[in-house]
């Protein structure tokens, strides 16, 4: 046998060590509640800006209503929310050019071409008394149909989902299923 | 020391080696400090996020500013009963004081970050809608609009 027997560092303890910093790590942290459906708020209305909101045409809008009671309503019929992505995505790509359901426009979009954009505007309306649980849970359909339809439209075009796509592509998926919707004022906070 | 054995039989068995022990743990260790972030504020009010299939990541969390919605935790009952609150920072405020936390939050912060300030509204999903409604149209006033409704995937 050789002579070289220098001792190693005894690194057993730094197991230890790390142990502890694990511990620390696992009691002080809260994991991945950072996310949630984003929005963006409309601006304050002018006061002279105000007649020229009204004049969305009457086929290009669908009222979601939900009430005090988390009853929801969607054009003027009572609806279950699970029928409400289906309804959404029909008002949304209106197949038959049904002249009761919103109008498309054609519009140039950047690197891609003509397309017919959907004109459909979704407004939210609810009581003061419905359940915030409610109102996410109809948020969140409204959401999945848009999604629903941005896939659609990425798996014809370029062939891959939504999520998969390059930026530039997603961006031209956005603008040729825009994400219309806006929530109404609440009547009774109108008056500041 | 002939490697075939042989002459020198009492070989003892080497003792599993535990250095790359730590390696394993510093692993662990590694990933949740990449994944975790401290808690700030303490929580003042319950709040048991709604359920969303939908929801998209904050990219950037420093750009946040929260506000809390729910009922008062059950030490702050006695002095501030059932009802919903909002909780800014660390104290009960009322929608009248968001305008001066959305102005401190957006000093805070530097000059071309401003317009990429998002407020998240951390609501309970048994609060009514009157309250967030007037958050939602303090923001407005505020031109605070780009604003995150908090949400947790089903099933977590």
């Amino acid at each position: 046998m050789g002579k070289k027997k220098t001792p190693a560092i005894n690194s057993s303890s730094t197991a230890d060590i790390a142990f502890l910093l694990l511990c620390y790590f696992l009691m002080t942290t809260t994991m991945g509640e950072h996310q949630g459906l984003q929005r963006r708020l409309p601006p304050i209305p002018d006061k002279d800006q105000n007649v020229q909101d009204q004049k969305v045409n009457r086929r290009n809008i669908i009222i979601v209503r939900i009430n005090a009671a988390d009853k929801l309503f969607a054009g003027n019929e009572a609806l279950d929310v699970t029928f409400l992505k289906d309804r959404i995505k029909e008002f949304l790509t209106n197949p038959a050019n049904d002249p009761n359901l919103p109008e498309k426009e054609m519009k140039e979009i950047e690197g891609f071409g003509q397309y017919p954009v959907s004109k459909g505007v979704i407004s939210l309306q609810n009581d003061r008394g419905t359940s915030y649980h409610a109102y996410i849970a109809v948020q969140n359909e409204l959401v999945k149909a848009v999604n629903e339809l941005r896939d659609d439209f990425a798996r014809q075009n370029f062939g891959k989902k939504f999520a998969a796509l390059t930026e530039e592509q997603q961006e031209i998926t956005k603008k040729a299923i825009p994400q219309n919707i806006s929530e109404a004022e609440p009547k009774d906070v109108t008056k500041k | 020391m002939s490697k075939f054995g042989g002459s020198n039989n009492k070989k003892e068995v080497p003792a599993v080696t535990s250095s790359s022990l730590s390696d394993i743990v510093f692993m662990l260790l590694f990933f949740f400090m990449v994944t975790t972030q401290l808690r700030e504020t303490e929580n003042k009010v319950i709040v048991k996020l709604p359920e969303a299939s939908e929801v998209a990541k904050l990219e950037r969390k420093d750009l946040a500013s929260y506000i809390n919605i729910g009922t008062p935790t059950k030490t702050y009952q006695a002095t501030y009963g059932t009802d919903a609150r909002i909780q800014l920072n660390d104290s009960f405020k009322t929608t009248a004081d968001i305008r001066d936390f959305i102005a401190a939050e957006r000093d805070a912060m530097s000059e071309a970050d401003r317009s990429f300030m998002t407020v998240d509204i951390r609501a309970d999903e048994d609060v009514r809608m009157g309250i967030v409604s007037d958050v939602k149209q303090e923001l407005r006033r505020c031109s605070a609009l780009k604003i995150m409704y908090s949400a947790r995937k089903p099933g977590k």
